[in-house]
């Protein structure tokens, strides 16, 4: 049975978009037939991230309207197997997106995929509550600052109250932590807060801490998913989340600032 | 709260009744900005104590559906005297736009019987029921997050999960925190002054017991982030370690 994972927030700019398609490539890399599905309706830009913008010819809206069916709109990855992507609609109309709509296109992906990743757009009105509503899990990302651990929480509250899981009283949507742009020496300069606090203040499991990293952004600016850069600190963070999500036991790293790592590390700090 | 005779004739611009879920129920007539404000100063002056943070229900269902009501104003003005109106009952559609407009939500209107004659000869007010079922105490095992509330009305909460800044909780009675507390905890919102507060480590936005409360910075003492139960003396805020 497919698994649907969104992948959430709240605000905007925390690095949803970096990560589901990071996660995405990821879970496809290690053998499971993927999704990322943009429901950033106006505002799409995983095509861009993933590097596919070029062969976008249709999207998810022109699937729910009929006006094209699934296998015109999914764009196959050229560099890994088993990945797809339904990009957004640049369309305005905010209304494009139907629960009927998604639930009729979700059902009929979960027929091919064992994982459907929905990149949700920020804020918690109509776009986000689509991108959750069918969700089976969800990863929230938070960087580590006050007014996106304030926003994460809140978006926790809704995933308790609002989901289809919730509404039918069945088993919660279950939640994970992923901290990213996390900055170590920021950190020990008290400019941020530590993945102790966020944790304390969230109380969900923690998945990763993907670590503040040009690497990113050269990446997308590749049009490349981070975690094919394996030589870089955030592409292998999200490869050690993308495995403790499919149940392995991976220690953490890059908590620690690259100077300080071994020192704090002999006193048992993280 | 004094005579209601005179339910309709036009002096009278609303009545109070209470309700079995401890929520006063303002049954509006009609509406104008200064026969309200003149009520409702004459009815807070007779019982002053009352109306310290306390929610009401805004009834339309004698209003006519007509009546235009401005709704941003009229919670203003209960505001200033204590009242915190939480949503309307009944109404006509116009009505119930404007009041949703003005962030209140709307609850369907009462039973029948309570709504359909004219309230000529009202009797004086009585227990009201709302055919919702009301367990007195109130157990709640997962995290209250930014932007939730959780009342318990006629009795105790009892949180078991952090209550995050942003959230508020309220209840009648007591409120118990076996976990954090960092939103807003009002408890005795009704008035009563035997409330107390508990929780396992402080680090709330406010705290308040039947009205009188402390914020944040007040709180940020030797008892911050400890184990603590706060209750009133005389009408003192008063905390001390668990
Ligand atoms: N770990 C990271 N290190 C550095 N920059 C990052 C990181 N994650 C995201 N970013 C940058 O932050 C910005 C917002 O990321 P994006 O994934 O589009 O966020 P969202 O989808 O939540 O709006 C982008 O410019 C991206 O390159
Ligand atoms: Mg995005």
């Amino acid at each position: 049975m497919a698994e649907i994972i969104v992948v959430t927030s709240g605000k905007g700019g925390v690095g949803k978009t970096t990560t589901s398609a990071a996660i995405g490539t990821g879970l496809a890399l290690k053998g499971h037939k993927t999704v990322i599905i943009d429901f950033d309706v106006g505002l799409r830009n995983l095509d861009l991230i993933m590097g596919c913008e070029r062969r976008v010819v249709y999207d998810f809206v022109n699937v729910i309207n009929g006006e094209a069916n699934l296998n015109q709109a999914l764009i196959k990855d050229k560099r890994v197997d088993k990945l797809n992507i339904l990009p957004a609609s640049q369309t305005r109309d905010k209304d494009a997106l139907t629960l009927e709509g998604v639930q009729k296109v979700l059902d009929e992906l979960k027929k091919t995929h064992d994982f459907i990743v929905c990149d949700s757009p920020a804020g918690i009105e109509k776009g986000a509550h689509m991108a959750m509503y069918f969700a089976d899990r969800a990863l929230v990302v938070t960087n580590p600052e006050v007014s996106s651990v304030r926003d994460s929480d809140r978006i926790l509250g809704i995933l308790q109250s609002k989901t289809l899981r919730a509404e039918k009283g069945e088993e919660p949507v279950t939640e994970h932590l992923l901290l990213t742009r996390y900055s170590p020496d920021r950190v020990e300069r008290g400019e941020m807060l530590g993945v102790k606090d966020v944790e304390e203040i969230l109380s969900i499991p923690l998945l990763g801490v993907i670590p503040e990293s040009k690497a990113v952004l050269s990446a997308s600016n590749q049009g490349q998913p981070v975690i094919l850069d394996t030589e870089t600190d955030a592409g292998q963070a999200y490869d050690d989340a993308v495995r403790r999500l499919l149940g392995e036991d991976v220690e953490h790293r890059f908590l620690n600032s690259a100077k300080k790592g071994l020192f704090s590390r002999m006193f048992g700090g993280r | 709260m004094q005579d209601t005779e005179a339910a309709l004739d036009s002096e009278v611009c609303f009545k109070l009744k209470g309700s079995r879920i401890t929520m006063t129920i303002l049954e509006l007539y009609r509406y104008d900005y200064q026969s309200f404000n003149d009520a409702l100063s004459a009815t807070i002056s007779n019982a002053p104590d009352f109306f310290r943070q306390t929610p009401v229900v805004l009834s339309l269902e004698r209003c006519p559906a007509s009546a235009h009501v401005d709704f941003i104003e009229l919670g203003e003005l209960c505001r200033e005297y204590g009242m915190i109106p939480v949503a309307v009952r009944g109404g006509s559609e116009q009505q119930i736009v404007a009041a949703n407009v003005a962030g209140l939500p709307s609850l369907p209107p009462a039973s029948v019987s309570s709504r359909a004659p004219e309230p000529a000869a009202e009797p004086a007010p009585v227990a009201e029921e709302i055919s919702v079922p009301v367990s007195a105490n109130r157990v709640i095992t997962q995290p209250v997050r930014s932007g939730q509330q959780v009342y318990a009305p006629g009795g105790d909460l009892v949180v078991l999960a952090p209550v995050s800044a942003g959230a508020e909780i309220l209840a009648d009675g007591n409120i118990h925190v076996y976990a954090p507390l960092r939103g807003r905890a009002l408890a005795g919102v009704q008035g009563d002054a035997s409330a107390r507060i508990f929780c396992q480590s402080l680090e709330a936005e406010l705290i308040s017991i039947a009205g009188n409360y402390k914020v944040n910075e007040d709180l940020q003492g030797a008892l911050w982030k400890q184990a603590i139960k706060a209750e009133l003396e005389g009408d003192q805020l008063f905390i001390s370690p668990l």
